[in-house]
């Protein structure tokens, strides 16, 4: 194994990891097979988008084809009032054409403006409710995903999924689809017209039409490629930028600006070329196009003319035909940049669909199993887990812990003790053997039974944006004021929330930084009470508090603790006090089981730890 | 904005060129093709229709070329701005203080770099040269008008009443309802990334659909404003399109009149009537372009509202630079108040505090007494609102920012680590050190264990450090601290998430190392006041004692109360 080379400090910086890619989804590999299966899987997923405003969408079809009939038939009647109109005036007198012209003007003129007032309404409406049916399912999926894919997925990329992604498709909605098909219907229609006209011209002309399609088809394979690219320019980007600033207290107080402004610039410079690329191959097939449009004058100037002096066309209709070929060609240009925002969007969906099919490796069962008599009663049976290959974490736990029970689980750190919290909570599944909550399998059990059943409090005390309240809420949604005043008294944590200017209402701001590191673990704390589970997981829950706090805690526990089952995980051993049973672990295993008291009076690595915790309690 | 188009004014000007060439090559097409016509053709010449045939190709293929480069070209300068400015706010985001960011929802400034920035540069790129060229191209065309008679280009002059006075009351409801729905969409993008940092705190609770019951209010919220701003949008640019098409339908009716009464030929109304066909287009997409300039002024807002914040901690004038060498490490508190921006109640009220050099103080004091925050005094995470600290003698805001923060260094009693390799994040205060320093320092911390993960130094952590155990992230940032070898260690709560045996072994270790460091410890357990000569009781915003343990343990009964209790604990 060698390290990488420390001058490359543009890559060294973020490490090695095993899941290099992994940390894309599956669905983001870059070999032809898998582009192919991009491709199908993001038109179903925008088949999936489209379907439910199937009748909005053909609606809409229909107002753009009354504004194209409005907005064509203007210049006609122009043409038609000057060429019979004026003449029925200045000759016969007779202003009835002209009247005639006026009225069906001003209807024109009249659907005009309803089509495109209820197109652009419409259109909000459904571009606005598709989106707003992918965010939410997006968002959905990401909550099932299992932790191990967050941890190697980064919420950066969930962030860039959720913003960036979005947008791409936002501004594909919003602007051009109407130009689209507008500009495609003039297309169509004028290339009947001059089929109509002149066929012979019009053949010459449309000649050129298999050079737009090539490079119509080029721009589509490079752009995609580029597009792709930039879409993960601009997830890196916005991956350290979620980072950097979340953690920009450890960068202020470390004086990692420079650096961080070192890396973020490079990522930066990354994304600007990764995005221009796209662009500038658009700039290159609107330049093409337009050299595509000026040949074709060109041509159809040739042939017209040698036909005119062959004598076997008039001026006139070349002349004609030739304005055809500019309107023709005009909305053709604009097309070519609405391929951009499309193509842009594409790769947007190629994302979004990625994260869509991505598999739920903690599924939820499809027949899940009922808990026949709840008693929270636990059941390891030769549990094995391991979050790399090389290091088993559990190498075969066998552990039975009946209703009721308190038990403390201590050991070094590293041992393995959150893992044996996150796996009854179901954050990973066993690699073998099961993990049973009263009988029944986790992986059998609903969703909702398994949280009803099982509620943790983690080491990392994660409070939301929100009020203190709202926080607390959390434990049981709904829950009466006076319910979670009750939970924030039980733990202690009534004191310091009454004495805040809002009280229960004071805003905690992200990531509770409102509070200290202690008053977050006592809102935390007073959350999981709130809960009311029948087995409760409290990890590393009082290590923030100081003692006296945390022996209102313990008082609450006892009582708390009664008639549940709880796993504690504490290395203050005053929390371990209140167990029924201590398990010391080490390196996965099982190593002492039993009694507080009895463990103490054995002499084993229990009553040595108790030794030394004592010794260092004054 | 000027300052950020500076750097590029001469790629600028040279667009601005090429766009003018564009347009004057792309004009000389159809002049030519009509020469061709009435020249050549008519005389059938095929010989000299070769030749114009020739020229035409030529110019055409000119106006395609300079079109690509322009394009290509303006491309790369409005991503260059982009990227620019892009820069300017993160680094202006860094040096905001953190009062700033606990504020700031992470995916509202992530909008504003990303989205916004976008938004502004796509209004620059496109919308804004169409607005300018299409101006050119009505006055030209209003010129031409007005040659050709006068009184019915009147009657188009006069369609820009109503066109101005729906525009203002465009700007006037658009710009409020784009702002609106831009700040939405950050609360969604806040939204989505809460969600993902909390995911285990929200899956340890099953509260998943909760989560998704509220995202999907932020998400119809975004929803609604997103068509209001369209009903808006819908309401003008139709009405633009109706006085157009008015507009046009008025000329022609009057134009008819003036022709049966003899005023106007029939001949020029129609050279009159074609010209104004070319009006509709720039008309009917004044709308658009207007849509898409108001999202970027306020996009640009929503960007300028973050740079226009002015770091409120900086270097005062005439600050000094301070080094590792020079420093002996007292530091002293002299009747520090302090209270957060919004909050009148103070959380330290007169603190008076000396650390001698080289001495460990530990500071002791119940949950939410303030320990945290005085301890991010001496390397200006925050700024006390009253009284000074000295480093030295000298107060600390008369220090160079920088060097003040090389010189004190902290471990958090968060983490805070990066999904970074190991090394960088040891090195996150001195990039520099090398092997050596960095093992020393994850001997003292007991962090050896990183030298058993997969690639050992190199190996990447994941996000904030979870892919390691609480324990081990604790130990790898007290690491972090110790391979700064600063003169002043503020160590908060250290020790908290280790085992008994493991924090005796760091005590060891780390008493070596604070041998020669003045340090600041926070402590929550009488084990790790082990670690210090004196210790400080900070109470109700003061210190209301201060002492060797046995001395407190003795004489003041708060100190009693907060830290030696566990003994009662255990009795009781
Ligand atoms: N998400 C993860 N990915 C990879 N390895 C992990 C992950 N979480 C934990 N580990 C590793 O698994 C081992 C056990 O971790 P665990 O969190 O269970 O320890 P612990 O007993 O809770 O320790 P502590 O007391 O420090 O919290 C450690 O070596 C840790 O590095
Ligand atoms: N950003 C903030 N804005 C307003 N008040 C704050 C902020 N941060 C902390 N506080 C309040 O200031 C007081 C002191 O907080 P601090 O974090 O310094 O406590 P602490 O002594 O470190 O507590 P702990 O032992 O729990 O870590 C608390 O009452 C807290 O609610
Ligand atoms: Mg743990
Ligand atoms: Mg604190």
């Amino acid at each position: 194994m060698t390290a990488p080379a420390h001058d490359d400090k543009h890559v060294s910086w973020r490490g090695r990891s095993e899941q290099a890619d992994a940390e894309r989804t599956s669905a983001e590999l870059d070999d032809a097979e898998a582009i192919k299966e991009l491709r199908s899987r993001s038109r179903r997923l925008l088949g999936s988008m489209m379907r439910p405003h199937k009748r909005s969408i053909a609606a809409l079809v229909l107002i753009l084809l009354g504004q194209n009939v409005a907005t064509m038939t203007a210049p006609i009647l122009v043409m038609y009032g000057i060429d019979h109109g004026i003449p029925a005036i200045t000759d016969r007198d007779d202003y009835s054409v002209m009247i005639a012209v006026a009225v069906a003007f001003a209807a024109a003129a009249a659907l005009e403006y309803v089509c495109m007032r209820l197109y652009i309404v419409q259109s909000a409406k459904v571009g606005n409710a598709m989106l707003y049916a992918l965010r939410n399912r997006v968002f959905w999926k990401f909550q099932r995903l299992s932790v191990a894919f967050h941890e190697r997925f980064t919420s950066g990329r969930v962030t860039a999924r959720q913003s960036s992604d979005m947008e791409s498709i936002r501004e594909l909605t919003e602007n051009g689809v109407d130009d689209l098909v507008l500009a495609a219907m003039n297309v169509v229609t004028i290339a009947v017209v001059m089929l109509v006209i002149e066929p012979l011209l019009a053949v010459v002309s449309l000649l050129t039409f298999p050079l737009m399609l090539l490079l119509g088809k080029w721009f589509s394979r490079v752009s995609a490629i580029a597009y792709r690219k930039a879409r993960e320019t601009v997830a890196l980007l916005i991956v350290y930028f979620v980072e950097s600033m979340g953690g920009v207290r450890a960068v202020q107080a470390y004086r990692r600006e420079d650096r961080d402004r070192e890396i973020f610039g490079r990522l930066n410079y990354d994304n600007r070329f990764a995005q221009a690329k796209g662009h500038q191959q658009n700039a290159i097939m609107a330049g093409g196009m337009r050299g595509i449009g000026h040949l074709a004058t060109v041509v159809v100037l040739l042939f017209g003319g040698w036909q005119i002096m062959l004598g076997n066309t008039e001026i006139g209709v070349l002349a004609a035909f030739l304005l055809y070929m500019k309107r023709f060609f005009d909305p053709l240009n604009e097309l070519v940049q609405f391929y951009n925002v499309l193509q842009s969007a594409t790769a947007a969906l190629e994302k979004l669909s990625g994260v869509m099919d991505e598999k739920i490796e903690v599924a939820e069962p499809e027949n899940p199993k009922r808990i026949e008599s709840p008693r929270g009663e636990l059941r390891f049976e030769n549990v094995r887990f391991h979050y790399r290959e090389d290091q088993v974490v559990l190498p075969g736990l066998d552990l039975h812990v009946p209703g009721g029970q308190t038990v403390a689980l201590v050991g070094a750190t590293g041992a393995g003790k959150t893992t044996i919290a996150k796996l009854v909570s179901r954050f990973y599944d066993p690699r073998g053997g099961t993990v049973r909550l009263d009988g029944v399998d986790l992986r059998d059990l609903s969703e909702s039974d398994l949280r009803e059943g099982v509620v943790m409090i983690t080491q990392e005390n994660f409070l939301f944006n929100g009020t203190i309240a709202e926080n607390i809420e959390l434990g049981r949604p709904g829950a009466t004021r006076d319910q979670i005043v009750e939970a924030a008294r039980v733990v202690g944590a009534d004191e310091f929330i009454e004495e805040l200017p809002d009280g229960y209402d004071t805003h905690v701001r992200k990531r509770g930084g409102r509070l200290s590191a202690g008053q977050r673990q006592l809102v935390v704390f007073a959350r999981a009470f709130l809960a009311d589970p029948r087995v409760l997981i409290l990890d590393e829950a009082t290590s923030s508090l100081d003692i006296p706090s945390e022996r209102l805690v313990q008082r609450a526990l006892r009582t708390i603790l009664a008639d549940r089952t709880a796993i504690i995980i504490a290395h203050r051993l005053s929390t371990v006090e209140i167990a029924d049973r201590v398990l010391v672990l080490e390196s996965g295993r099982i190593i002492e089981d039993g009694p507080p008291e009895s463990l103490i009076d054995s002499g084993g690595q229990y009553a040595e730890l108790h030794r030394q915790w004592e010794d260092s309690l004054v | 904005m000027r300052r950020y188009l500076y750097p590029y004014r001469y790629r600028l000007a040279l667009l601005w060129t090429m766009v003018l060439l564009n347009i004057c090559a792309g004009l000389a097409v159809p002049p030519l093709v009509g020469a061709a016509i009435d020249g050549p053709i008519t005389d059938g010449d095929l010989g000299a229709l070769w030749v114009f045939a020739g020229v035409i190709a030529g110019v055409g293929a000119l106006d395609a070329v300079l079109n690509l480069i322009r394009r290509y070209f303006q491309t790369a300068t409005a991503m260059a701005i982009e990227a620019d400015i892009r820069e300017a706010v993160y680094e202006h985001l860094q040096r905001l203080h953190t009062g700033f960011h606990d504020r700031w929802q992470t995916g509202q400034l992530l909008a504003r770099v990303t989205v916004d920035l976008g938004m502004v540069r796509r209004f620059f790129a496109g919308g804004m040269v169409f607005a300018i060229s299409s101006t050119g191209m009505t006055i030209i065309i209003m010129v031409q008008l007005f040659w050709i008679e006068w009184r019915l280009a009147l009657i188009v002059a006069v369609a820009a009443v109503p066109l101005f006075l729906i525009g203002r009351g465009f700007f006037r409801n658009y710009l409020p309802a784009a702002r609106k729905e831009q700040d939405q969409s950050g609360e969604v993008s806040s939204a989505a990334e809460e969600s993902a940092n909390g995911i285990r705190a929200i899956k340890a609770l099953g509260r998943g659909p909760l989560m998704a019951d509220r995202f999907e209010k932020e998400a119809e919220k975004l929803r609604v404003l997103g068509i209001r701003k369209n009903l808006i949008a819908a309401k003008s640019w139709s009405a633009f399109g109706a006085i157009a098409s008015t507009m046009l339908g008025s000329t022609l009716v009057i134009g008819a009149i003036m022709v049966a009464n003899g005023q106007l030929t029939p001949g020029l109304l129609t050279a009159f009537i074609m010209l104004q066909l070319n009006l509709l287009w720039p008309i009917e997409a004044a709308g658009w372009v207007m849509a898409h300039g108001n999202e970027a002024m306020s996009a640009a807002d929503r960007v300028y509202e973050v740079l226009d914040t002015e770091p409120t901690i900086r270097d005062r004038p005439g600050a000094k630079a301070v080094d590792r060498s020079s420093i002996r490490g007292k530091l002293a508190f002299e009747g520090v108040r302090f209270s957060f921006d919004d909050d009148d109640r103070e959380v330290l009220r007169g603190v008076d505090l000396e650390v001698r050099p080289g001495e460990t103080l530990a500071i002791a004091g119940r949950t939410g007494s303030g320990k945290t925050t005085l301890v991010s005094l001496p390397s200006r995470l925050n700024d006390p609102t009253g009284g000074r600290i000295t480093l030295d003698g000298t107060d600390i805001r008369d220090l160079k920012l920088e060097s003040l923060r090389s010189v004190v260094t902290t471990a958090f009693e968060e983490a805070t680590l990066f999904s970074m390799s190991v090394r960088e994040n040891l090195a996150l205060g001195r990039p520099n050190a090398d092997e050596h320093d960095v093992e020393q320092a994850v001997r003292v911390a007991q962090a050896e264990f990183v030298y058993d993960l997969p690639y050992g130094l190199d190996t990447r952590i994941g996000e904030q450090g979870l892919s390691l155990s609480g324990g081990q992230r604790q130990r790898l940032a007290l690491a972090r601290a110790v391979v700064v070898r600063p003169a002043v260690l503020v160590l908060d709560d250290p020790l908290s998430a280790l085992d008994v045996h493991t924090e005796e072994l760091v005590e060891k270790a780390l008493e070596q190392v604070l041998v020669d460091t003045t340090a600041l410890v926070v402590v929550h357990r009488p084990s790790t006041v082990a670690l210090a000569d004196r210790v400080a009781l900070l109470h109700e915003g003061r210190i209301a004692a201060i002492g060797t343990h046995s001395e407190l343990m003795e004489g003041s009964p708060e100190y009693v109360d907060v830290l030696s209790a566990e003994a009662e604990g255990v009795a009781a």
